[in-house]
């Protein structure tokens, strides 16, 4: 019997398992790097143990402080989540050498399935289905294909190759990734198929024979092959075809004898069939699918094999459908680019049951997420904050579920993929499960923000008459008088916010009775003209003329005006807006969509120049090389270093040809946002390069089509979240 | 406390007849506005703004906090006169930095922001403003300087602008000045006199004398820069404490010189932050007032839509009924009031007026007299009963009292009822008339009256025939002529108030003054002159 069980993890997983254990009666002992100190899973832990450092490779990396701080804490268990060293076959050992208990299969499965080329060969002696391997690139005779490492997971280090000349480049850089990552390089090539579906089998067994699948779930939604929604079941699986993945999957998971929860994965083609991926011998991130639609509580279940324990003779029933969408910091259209920031506020309406599976419903909201209000995301690790899981008897009803709670939830402070991730489900195609691995790369659509860009402006009023509503309230003197009062009016209150695609300036004027009488809000574009929406006068009161305002005019009624809240009559329709402020940031949730707005200075504050030519870090990250010295000569276009963030590389590269000026940073150095990371004297004096910000290289990015989703504007600074 | 009840039915003739008159009356107001807000006409205001010039408005828009009110003070000045309406100056209190200050802004886009004599009582009456309720001083200066022509009117008197500005800064009242331009002779002892100065880079120019006078007086080729340039000033001179790098930043250091004050009010907080707003509509005030003057209205009317929960607790209230007064709050603020009721002011209402003034001085509260009065009782009963003796009680304590006082003419105020209900020669802080008011000696019809009963007696004692025609003609012209004379808009274009209010932004006007107020001191008098009895 474990009496206390440590947790190798951090975040939503070491909740999750920490939720089952206190329901079982299982003490809990956390570990956690310096950044992680005051996170939720360490509070919430009955122990936890310091980690020094941020870096994973100094803390949730280090079998040794693991395996101590088990010994220190007296925890008799140990769970390694998922991530860093669930699939590490050294650490399963390690842990029982140590006289622990280990909640994971076998190190030798692990080990098994962890070089993914053996584990094929492998498999394909048992009967299951599988694409055929190149370990030598010069093998390869047909394309696409796809690049994988051999350790690999998650996607790193993938690579989709469909032109020969660049298989060579790809594996090059493949390897590199999947070194840095897993700390073995060996990668293989195999056949691409254009409009897969990713459809897994959940398995479990027991060391009394036992092995149970659990049904499939269907992951096909990926970025980058990430994947970000996932359901269970799949649409596309029948009965038959059901009943044969189940038994390649049973017959995979007795072939490497293995122990516990695990995961065998498929790759279905448009025409059925179905080929080995690769078995994740681990509790994966959409376990709570599988939970949530067969009553099953997956963590008990890896500790009660671990324990020793017989499953049950037969698989419980699925009795509903299940969508689970990953909440991340990232912004889809800034070619995913991580995000990072405080996490101010952090609330979704409607959850019925945190990590937990007990309430049987027939339909629920479940939530798992490693973040709370205030909680800082940062640079070092994965930048998934928490899951949504909506489960109902129909899947059309656990979509429409899930994005409506995902729709209406607040997530301020750190920019998210949560607008792409109810387009998703809203989209006709994904209602009609015609969905595969390529469906972002079809559908640009779905990374447009849900707000209206024309709705922008609605929203920078909403946060303008909040925003005076808190001035009043807080007002030293003549707080009680009304709002903006003039006995000769002239000009209106005037504010300006930096909105998701550029400035937005605010023109309000309210009357003695608090009237909204007249308001403008323009979005200067890129070419300079201005949209604009507002209203004609409806006082004789002069406004002088400003600019030339487009034909938009919504009518717009104030209701209230309140520190959090404004409420307008819109074209007749009664809208409510939540207003959030932090600092000079107001975050405006209303009934089209969430919008960030920066309050911009009202006096321009005097600030530091940038040297001309200086290269900016789009994203906070760490350089992992620098390939130039000062005073060096480079070509336009020549890679200067390599930033790398959220364990994704991003070249920076000279904009023009010129001489390295300065170069600030080292391999090593972190830098945040808008870190000056090289100075380069152009060679051209008249094509200056001021604050040019560094694009990474599209090119060597992962993903399939960076054409699609939208090359990175990394001159926003807003992209990574305001402060 | 005793929550006032209202006999004010909006469907009545007269009700709507009296709200006609008044919005009549409110737009003449806002006709005199506009022409105020004009400034120098739509060529020098778009010339002023090519040249990346903000307005008079605009810039006081920018210094002030977001959303805080504004109080545009003598905002007519000059109307009827010869010269602009507004007098090229912006005049007000506002609120920088948390901190209610007086604003005064030259117009450029009239005549340069050239001083013409309305300008310099305009000035001046700010001037007072900030000395008598401690209220910082912000001057926001572009201005050619006077007014050539009438040089004759400024001159002399101009000299107490300067005077004002030191006697502020003795009185440790800060003064803040913001040079956009033009700061030239008796004008660069704006910047001069002032605690703080700031110049606007490239823009300010304060010198003594120009290129074209130095080369005049001494032959010598000096440019604007090296004589009186903002970099110069800031690094030479040191007349400048601050060079902005623009009007936006000049703004934002004024905002940052207050503060930096660390300022504190010397009077009282208000009683309550969350006072409770009238129980009736203050909308229904256009309503309350007749277009003819004779008719008379109750102010508990008025006081039902201004004091906070209408509440109002009247003292004396069977005595001297003519005149109610008693207590109640504004804003959180307590007040005391008094308020013609009937019009005529008897020796009964004058010796309550006098008792009820001692009481508020020993108590500091503040007094605001609402006038609409046509003066003490006449006739020989009343002058016999020592009308003149109880009505110089009256007229004592309102000069001797030393709490603030406010005074609103709601619609009439003539004759020594004017003194009395403490007109603009009793040096109230504040004193706003409504649009329809009036004030003069007396009603034109009786000051067109008496001249013709003068006349009619110099003919008979001259034993000539009195000429009826040319009397009519007479009376007509004269009555004309006060009817002009005594009107709301010509008062204030005189300076004879602070300023012609809209009657629904009376309880704010009142509020955002009482506010202002107590930053200094508020302390009722220690002894008055000797009262008569």
């Amino acid at each position: 019997m474990i009496r206390r069980l440590l947790v190798a993890n951090r975040g939503e997983i070491a909740r999750r398992i920490f939720a089952t254990c206190r329901s079982l009666g299982i003490e809990t002992v956390a570990v956690h790097s310096d950044p992680d100190a005051e996170a939720p899973y360490v509070a919430e832990a009955d122990l936890a143990v310091r980690l020094p450092g941020a870096a994973p490779v100094d803390t949730y990396l280090r079998v040794d402080l693991l395996v101590a701080a088990a010994r220190r804490t007296g925890a008799d268990a140990v769970h390694p989540g998922y991530g860093f060293l669930a699939e590490q076959a050294g650490f399963a050992s390690a842990v029982g050498d140590a006289g622990l208990t280990w909640v994971g299969p076998p190190a030798k499965a692990i080990a098994a399935m962890g070089d993914k080329t053996e584990a094929k060969a492998l498999l394909a002696d048992a009967g299951v289905p599988m694409l055929p391997t190149y370990t030598d690139p010069a093998q390869v005779e047909a394309f696409p294909v796809l690049v994988k490492a051999a350790a690999g997971g998650g996607g790193r280090g993938m690579r989709i190759v469909r032109d020969p000349a660049d298989l060579a480049r790809a594996v090059e850089s493949a390897r590199r990734e999947a070194a840095a990552a897993f700390g073995d390089g060996t990668v293989f090539v195999e056949p691409y198929v254009e409009r897969a579906r990713h459809v897994e089998v959940q398995v479990v067994a027991d060391a009394h024979g036992t092995v149970l699948s659990l049904g499939e779930r269907e992951c096909s939604i990926q970025r980058r092959h990430q994947k970000i929604v996932e359901e269970a079941p799949s649409v596309a699986v029948t009965p038959e075809l059901r009943a044969r993945l189940e038994s390649a999957a049973v017959a995979a998971t007795r072939a490497v004898g293995y122990l516990g929860v695990g995961t065998v994965e498929f790759l279905l083609t448009p025409a059925g069939e179905f080929h080995f991926l690769e078995m994740n011998t681990r509790l994966q991130v959409e376990h709570a699918v599988t939970e949530c639609v067969t009553g099953t509580d997956l963590v008990r279940l890896q500790l009660l094999v671990a324990e020793g324990g017989a499953l049950p003779t037969a698989a419980p029933p699925v009795t509903s459908h299940a969508i689970e969408v990953r909440l991340c910091a990232e912004d889809p259209a800034a070619d995913w680019l991580p995000a990072t920031g405080t996490l101010h506020r952090f609330g979704v309406p409607g959850v019925t049951v945190e990590f937990g599976t007990e309430a049987r419903r027939d339909s629920g909201l479940r939530l798992d997420s490693g973040v709370r209000d205030g909680s800082v995301v940062g640079v070092h690790y994965d930048s998934m904050v928490a899951k949504l899981i909506a489960w109902a008897p129909t899947r059309d009803e656990a979509a429409r579920a899930l994005a409506g709670a995902l729709r209406r939830a607040e997530l301020h402070g750190v920019t998210t993929n949560r607008d792409l991730l109810v387009r998703v489900l809203r989209s006709a195609e994904f209602r009609a499960g015609e969905i595969d691995t390529g469906f972002l790369d079809r559908h640009p659509e779905v990374f447009a923000p849900l707000l209206p860009p024309d709705r922008v402006g609605l929203a920078g009023l909403a946060a303008a008459l909040a925003g005076a509503a808190a001035r009043r309230a807080a007002a030293p003197v003549l707080g009680t008088l009304p709002s903006g009062w003039r006995n000769v009016p002239s000009t209106p209150q005037t504010i300006g916010y930096a909105g998701p695609t550029g400035p937005v300036e605010v023109d309000y004027r309210l009357d003695r009775s608090g009237t909204l009488l007249n308001w403008a809000a323009r979005q200067p574009t890129s070419t300079g003209q201005p949209t604009s929406t507002g209203q004609p006068e409806q006082t004789g009161q002069p406004e002088p003329s400003r600019r030339p305002e487009a034909s938009r005019r919504p009518e717009v009624v104030l209701v209230a005006a309140e520190p959090t809240r404004t409420v307008l009559t819109v074209d007749g329709v009664r809208q409510v807006f939540a207003v959030h402020r932090v600092g000079a940031v107001s975050f405006v949730d209303g009934p089209d969509g969430s919008v960030a707005l920066t309050e911009l200075p009202r006096y321009a504050e005097p600030v530091p120049e940038l040297a001309e030519g200086s290269l900016l870090a789009p994203m906070p990250g760490t350089v992992s090389r620098t390939l130039v010295t000062a005073g060096q000569r480079v070509a336009a276009g020549e890679p200067l270093l390599v930033l790398e963030a959220m364990k994704l590389e991003h070249p920076v590269t000279a904009p023009t040809a010129g001489v390295v000026a300065v170069l600030p940073v080292t391999a090593g150095s972190q830098v945040e946002t808008g870190a000056v990371l090289a100075v380069l004297t152009p060679e051209h004096p008249t094509h200056p390069a001021p604050e040019q910000p560094a694009t990474p290289d599209p090119d060597r990015s992962a993903t399939p089509d960076p054409e699609q989703t939208g090359v990175p504007d990394a001159a926003q600074p807003g992209s990574s979240g305001p402060e | 406390m005793s929550a006032l009840r209202t006999a004010v039915d909006p469907a009545a003739a007269a009700y709507r007849e009296n709200r006609a008159a008044m919005l009549d009356r409110l737009a003449e107001l806002e006709g005199a506005l506009d022409a105020a807000r004009a400034g120098g006409g739509e060529k020098y205001v778009a010339r002023h703004h090519d040249r990346g010039k903000l307005l008079a408005r605009e810039r006081i828009e920018l210094l002030l906090d977001r959303d805080a009110p504004f109080l545009e003070l003598s905002p007519v000045a000059a109307w009827g006169t010869d010269f602009p309406t507004g007098a090229s100056v912006v005049t007000g209190i506002g609120v920088v930095e948390g901190v209610e200050c007086v604003v005064v802004a030259n117009d450029p886009t009239v005549r340069g922001g050239a001083v013409n004599p309305y300008t310099l009582r305009k000035t001046q009456r700010a001037g007072e403003i900030a000395l008598a309720n401690r209220l910082p001083m912000i001057n926001l200066v572009e201005s050619g300087g006077a007014d050539l022509p009438s040089q004759a009117e400024i001159f002399i008197p101009g000299g107490r602008v300067f005077r004002d500005l030191t006697r502020l800064s003795a009185a440790r009242i800060p003064t803040i000045s913001v040079v956009f331009g033009t700061a030239t002779a008796g004008g660069a002892y704006v910047p001069g006199m002032s605690d703080h100065t700031i110049m606007v880079r490239g823009r300010a120019k304060v010198f003594l004398a120009g290129p074209p006078l130095v080369r005049m007086a001494t032959g010598e080729d000096a440019d604007d820069e090296s004589l009186g340039g903002a970099t110069m000033h800031a690094s030479t001179s040191g007349l400048a404490d601050f060079v902005a790098a623009d009007e936006r930043d000049g703004l934002r250091l004024a905002r940052q010189c207050v503060r930096r004050l660390a300022w504190r009010k010397h009077g009282p907080p208000p009683r309550s932050t969350v006072p409770e707003p009238p129980k009736y509509d203050p909308e229904e005030l256009l309503g309350i007032p007749s277009g003819d003057l004779r008719v008379p209205f109750d102010p508990r009317e008025v006081l039902a839509r201004i004091l906070d929960g209408s509440e109002f607790d009247e003292f004396k209230p069977a005595y001297g009924r003519a005149l109610a007064t008693g207590w109640g709050e504004l804003h959180g603020y307590p007040v005391g009031v008094l308020a013609n009721v009937q019009g005529v002011l008897f020796s009964e209402e004058a010796q309550k007026a006098a008792q009820f003034i001692q009481l508020a001085n020993a108590a500091d509260t503040p007094l605001l007299f609402l006038q609409n009065t046509t003066g003490y009782m006449v006739g020989t009963e009343y002058e016999q009963r020592g009308i003149i003796k109880h009505g110089a009680l009256m007229i004592n304590a309102v000069s001797n009292s030393t709490v603030p006082h406010l005074t609103v003419n709601l619609g009439a105020s003539y004759g020594a009822g004017n003194y009395g209900m403490c007109g603009r020669a009793y040096e109230p802080r504040f004193l706003f008339t409504w649009p329809n008011a009036r004030s003069a000696v007396m009603g034109p019809t009786q000051l067109a009256g008496v001249l013709s009963i003068v006349a009619r007696q110099a003919a008979q004692a001259r034993g000539r025939p009195y000429d009826e025609d040319s009397d009519a003609a007479m009376r007509a012209m004269v009555e004309r002529q006060i009817e002009a004379e005594s009107a709301a808009l010509h008062l204030s274009g005189r300076l004879y108030d602070d300023g012609v209010l809209d009657p629904r932004d009376t309880r704010t006007v009142l509020g955002l003054c009482l506010s202002a107020i107590h930053n200094g001191p508020v302390r009722g008098a220690e002894t008055f002159g000797i009262f008569r009895l």
